[in-house]
């Protein structure tokens, strides 16, 4: 029972750190570098993603032994579009301002690859407990860094933070960092910190490259993308 | 005339897909090593983008609309992009297999591309008639594989530069992709 419960606590932490889904596994990098221009965009882009992640993995890993492996990625896709469509509903409904914010990219989180990512790596293979903790793990961490990514490019770039005025920043904000320059910047010296810290060396590829075990197409093109 | 005019410079320059906004940021970032493997990528983007809005287009206004069903608009759209790539790469396995030489491997990779479901979106929600969207879906097409040429090209001087430890590979590229996108922000001008 103790060693299930520490598995179970290593799901959700590994999503957290070691496995980031942004800053260490590079995946979601649309929305990574789209919506983060206010940090609130960047908590509430997390927090949509984190709900149809926990949602998919949950009725993908119910579903695992029903679902025949050939049609598996049509079947995850109409699962994870579903969960998209009512969080859409659900943010039209409570938060209209976000809903307007986030715009397409609400849409859009039907193809992040994070999703898609777990569905096929982890919530096909595991028990619906221990997918429903990797899915708020991933959550967590993906929010974590949209929110570390909206808050450098809100303070830096409009001199507020959550919507706050700043002394000093708001009288010389620096406009690119709001712009889509600014995201790739923000994100490439997030990335070299991050690495810095940890002492690793930085991944080299993006997910065409090296990081074909994430890939939900890796058996289909086997790596031959990037080449 | 001139909206359509306005389409084709908005689609490939000003609000370039993958410069401004953010979609298909993976193989963007990802098959622009060499300059072969992105004019692949580009003109697979472009062919299912095309192909996409065609099948897309039709459903929408043909069958969601008149049954008020478009709320089902995501789930509908994903699924026929990921049946009609499938198709698309068979239909070329069997008949013609010198192109599917060149395209198949980038073709399943486009199903989880955010441009190729972001432009079929976008034509509805700025409700492009038909011939605008797919003029949209052509130029967001060639505007992709526009920035992810001239990606390579720089990306091949970056191999050769010296890059402090920390840099290395990611990183680097993202901050040289932040300035491809800088030299695209010069083209913000053209509209007035």
């Amino acid at each position: 029972m103790a060693e299930n419960k520490r598995s179970l606590g290593s799901e959700i932490s590994k999503g957290i750190i070691k496995e980031n889904p942004t800053l260490v596994m590079l995946l979601g990098m649309c929305p990574t570098l789209a919506v983060t221009t206010q940090a609130f965009n960047g908590i509430g882009m997390g927090l949509a993603t984190t709900f149809v992640l926990l949602g998919s993995n949950i009725v993908i890993s119910a579903l695992r032994k029903v679902i025949p492996d050939k049609v598996r990625i049509p079947a995850f896709i109409v699962v994870i579009a579903s969960f998209v469509t009512l969080i859409g509903f659900l943010l039209e409904g409570f938060v209209p301002s976000l809903y307007d914010s986030l715009g397409i990219y609400l849409t859009l989180i039907t193809v992040n690859c994070i999703i898609f990512g777990r569905a096929e790596m982890f919530a096909s293979k595991n028990g619906v407990l221990a997918s429903a903790c990797d899915a708020i793990g991933m959550g967590i961490g993906f929010t974590l860094a949209l929110f570390l990514m909206g808050s450098v490019r809100e303070i830096i770039g409009s001199g507020q933070w959550l919507g706050t005025s700043l002394p000093v920043l708001s009288k010389n904000p620096m406009l690119i960092f709001i712009m889509p320059a600014g995201g790739f910047f923000t994100l490439g010296v997030i990335i070299a910190a991050v690495n810095k810290l940890a002492k690793r060396k930085p991944p080299l590829e993006i997910s065409c490259g090296d990081g074909c075990g994430e890939c939900p197409m890796a058996d289909k093109c086997a790596g031959k993308a990037g080449e | 005339m001139k909206s359509i005019l306005v389409i084709v410079l908005s689609a490939m320059l000003t609000d370039n897909f993958a410069l401004s906004k953010f979609m298909g940021i993976c193989p963007f970032l990802g098959v622009s090593k060499k300059l072969d493997s992105a004019t692949g990528m580009g003109v697979a983007v472009t062919f299912v983008m095309i192909c996409a809005t065609l099948v897309t287009y039709p459903i929408h206004y043909g069958i969601l609309v008149p049954n008020s069903l478009e709320y089902l608009d995501t789930v509908v759209f994903i699924l026929v992009i990921a049946l009609f790539v499938q198709l698309v790469e068979n239909f070329l396995k069997k008949c013609i297999p010198a192109l599917y030489k060149s395209l198949g491997v980038y073709l399943p990779l486009i199903t989880t591309n955010c441009a190729v479901l972001g432009v079929t979106v976008l034509n509805i929600d700025n409700a492009y008639n038909f011939g605008e969207s797919i003029i949209n879906a052509l130029c967001g097409g060639l505007g992709f594989m526009l920035a992810l040429v001239i990606f390579s090209g720089v990306r091949r001087k970056l191999e050769y530069a010296d890059i402090p430890e920390t840099f290395k590979g990611v990183p680097a590229t993202l901050i040289a992709a932040s300035i491809v996108s800088v030299s695209f922000m010069g083209f913000s001008g053209l509209f007035n």
